[in-house]
């Protein structure tokens, strides 16, 4: 049995899911019989943890600060032990654009993109250059904020003249933008677990009713989108995706379990879109679903990211 | 459920450690296919989430509705609750009529024929704050699919009530003077034309939240014929009539109504008392009301005893209209300091409306900026605001924002505007250098 601080809320955006999260994981904590030090991550987080002094810290926080290497690298300096990946991977994961490029260097699939800072439209006049990117990737393109959790910000262009709006909204999540070639498919997630073996629970699908992709609102919506294990993937193809995911969690050098969103193609290619390094962990996220798939529960994943726990030096 | 089913924990001395729930995320599916159709409709939005941020203790919130509650006087609250423990102690802590007290719906029709509308005490109705006056009014008149009127934009408040029972809702258009009522008149047309004719309009005609801006006398009168000529039924929701810095007050349009019926008429006591008593009301005739009864019965039974003694003992011993204009006097400086600051700090292309009472404002910025997006930029500077879309139910208002002028002081309300303002300049900076050569 160990004390177990479950860090969860914080300041970000993503707040809400991550006190989802937290409450879910304080439970599983719970009947594992853990003590459980729940902390919401406000700005005594520090003193909090040194009062607190837990054997090691469960991150629960979604989106920019949790997820992006900073309260880890707070743990690296205390010394706990913590949940899922280390500093530098955590910030290659939440940045989508250095993540693509690792992608790229380790010959894992994903979309062809382009990513600019506020400043290079700011001070160097990117706008022009917006004819030959859409020359280049085609319609529809997908332009995300590069280092944003959930889908905030996100828009498809499925218009030329639809770019520079969709650049200036997902300018307001980020001060950097990613424009990538939307590949149409459906929407699938492996979750590797990065043990010294590491191996990926059962791909579950999302199929979203009625939204134009897999957004915010439906991936935390009970019954926005239907998260299914699907029956019908030839085994070559789920191989793939397993074999993928666990080259994309290696790419970025990951800890712990991280989830890998994937895009099946109309014709069976898999390109990976990103890597979480903090999935999430509410009821109607993808890691508790393939858990459940698995045959696993949602006890024994929680148990499998505490005994995952780790320092990076 | 009997006491038996309780653990007494009485004298103890240890608190009750909190239950673990015997249910996890995989029994999610369980309960999702046993939703109701309303409570699925009912959905989390990106927005809410990020308004679930401006909660936070170091964030200027311009977001929220909130009156000023500061200014009650302190020994005029020890009076009435030394009185309720000695007078009223046994009826206060009793169930009441559903339709509420007698003594305070008599007060209430004083209160009415203060603003000039004569309402019988029979056809009031106490509901618990006026939300409950808003629900119980879709509740009784609106089926799935069924149409129905709304400025655009509407109270954010109404929207999620207007979704949850399945309203079909068509907004008219506003500008200084409040409701189109020419495209009211067009839209009701247009609908009846293809058989859908729009069973209620939901109005705010003073001051409306969120635009603060207050329908003409003229136009009122117009609404008021052409709802008399064609049937069409008015729910008037009247929370800011007295919230009033200048002008004079204009007829309700229960008023002009002339009592034929046509107007359904919301009020409460958030805006002239306090919004923590969770006290409005409705005016309707009786064969809405008995309906509105049984709906009321089924939510509530009765508003708060407790709370309706308050306001009663309140009313009999002061007088509200000093409080009235305690607020009042506050709420026009704050106004004031948003109107100054709105001026210095927002960018030439966006205008907002000059509320002469209520609590908020609309701005509206260039169509290219999406208030949601802002709002996550305005939040990162410790500001927030209600993005326009959540005043509308068909995805419009995504330029606008709703500002609430009440809750917060002069200089606070200052900082606010000059953050928001920043973050405008810096999308508008971004959206010029995106479209080079367009001027």
């Amino acid at each position: 049995m160990s004390r177990v601080a479950v860090l969860k809320g914080g300041p970000s955006l993503e707040r809400e899911v991550s006190l989802r999260s937290g409450t879910n994981v304080e439970l599983a904590l719970g009947r594992l019989g853990h003590e459980v030090i729940p902390i919401d991550a406000d700005q005594h987080l520090v003193r909090t943890l040194r009062d607190a002094r837990p054997d090691v810290a469960f991150i629960a926080l979604h989106g920019r600060g949790g997820e992006d290497g900073t309260v880890q690298e707070i743990l690296e300096i205390l010394k706990i032990p913590y949940t899922g990946s280390g500093v530098l991977a955590s910030e290659r994961a939440m940045d989508k654009v250095v993540s693509k490029a690792l992608f790229r260097a380790a010959d894992v699939p994903t979309p062809p993109g382009y990513a600019f800072s506020k400043e290079a439209f700011s001070k160097m006049g990117a706008a022009e250059t917006l004819p030959e990117i859409q020359q280049s990737l085609g319609l529809p393109m997908c332009v995300k904020p590069a280092c944003q959790g959930s889908a905030l910000g996100i828009s498809i262009v499925r218009e030329p003249g639809e770019l520079g709006g969709a650049i200036l909204n997902a300018l307001g999540y980020d001060d950097r933008v990613l424009v990538e070639r939307f590949v149409p498919g459906r929407e699938l997630a492996v979750s590797v677990v990065m043990a010294p073996d590491p191996w990926a629970l059962p791909v579950i699908e999302a199929v979203p009713l009625g939204h134009d992709f897999y957004d915010f609102e439906a991936r935390y919506t009970p019954g926005e989108c239907e998260l299914r294990s699907p029956r019908d993937l030839e085994d070559a193809t789920i191989q793939e995706a397993a074999a993928v995911s666990i080259a994309a969690v290696h790419a970025l050098e990951c800890r712990g379990i991280a989830r890998v969103d994937l895009i099946l193609d109309g014709e069976g290619r898999l390109w990976v879109l990103e890597v979480n390094t903090i999935p999430g962990m509410t009821d109607t996220s993808l890691l508790p679903k393939a858990a459940e798939v698995a045959g696993i529960g949602f006890d024994r994943v929680v148990a499998d990211m505490l005994d995952l726990a780790a320092l990076d030096t | 459920m009997s006491t038996s089913d309780v653990t007494d924990n009485t004298g103890t001395g240890t608190p009750v450690p909190p239950q673990t729930p015997l249910v996890g995320p995989a029994d999610a599916a369980r309960y999702d296919s046993r939703f109701s159709a309303q409570a699925s409709c009912t959905t989390s939005s990106a927005m809410r989430d990020l308004m679930a941020i401006t909660e936070k203790a170091d964030i200027i919130s311009l977001a929220g509705g909130l009156p000023d509650t500061e200014t009650f006087p302190r020994e005029v609250f020890d009076a009435i609750t030394a009185e309720i423990g000695t007078d009223f102690l046994a009826s206060s802590l009793q169930y009441g009529p559903t339709d509420g007290m007698g003594e305070l719906r008599e007060l209430i029709a004083g209160i009415m024929a203060d603003e000039g509308a004569v309402a019988r005490v029979d056809d009031i109705m106490i509901t618990t704050g006026g939300q409950q006056a808003i629900d119980l009014s879709i509740r009784t008149f609106v089926n799935r699919g069924d149409t129905v009127l709304a400025e655009g934009p509407t109270y954010p408040g109404a929207v999620p009530c207007l979704t949850a029972y399945g309203a079909d809702v068509t907004h008219i258009p506003m500008d200084d003077d409040g409701m189109h009522v020419d495209l009211l008149e067009e839209a009701y047309a247009r609908l009846a034309n293809d058989g859908r004719p729009p069973k209620i309009l939901y109005t705010i005609p003073n001051f409306q939240n969120p635009t603060g801006v207050t329908m003409s006398l003229e136009r009122r009168q117009r609404l008021v014929e052409f709802a008399h000529t064609v049937g069409l039924l008015i729910i008037e929701d009247n929370p800011y009539g007295m919230i009033r810095f200048e002008g004079e007050a204009l007829p309700t349009l229960f008023e002009l109504d002339d009592g034929a019926g046509w107007v359904v008429y919301l009020s409460t006591f958030s805006k002239i008392l306090a919004p923590g008593i969770r006290v409005g009301w409705v005016v309707a005739p009786p064969q809405v009301l008995r309906k509105m009864n049984l709906g009321k019965q089924a939510a509530d039974l009765c508003s708060s005893t407790l709370t309706q003694r308050f306001v009663t003992e309140y009313l009999k011993r002061n007088d509200y209209r000093e409080h009235v204009a305690r607020v009042n006097s506050l709420y026009r400086g704050r106004r004031d300091a948003m109107l100054a600051a709105l001026a210095t700090h927002f960018p030439e292309p966006a205008t907002w409306t000059r509320p002469r009472g209520g609590l908020f404002l609309w701005a509206t910025l260039p169509d290219f900026i999406d208030t949601t997006a802002l709002q996550a930029r305005a939040l990162e500077r410790q500001v927030a605001f209600v993005p326009g879309a959540a005043a509308f139910l068909d995805g419009r208002g995504q330029n606008a924002m709703r500002l609430n002028f009440s809750g917060v002081p002069e200089s606070v309300i200052t900082e606010g505007i000059s953050r928001i303002g920043e973050a405008v300049n810096e999308f508008c900076a971004l959206h010029e250098a995106l479209n080079p050569g367009r001027g």
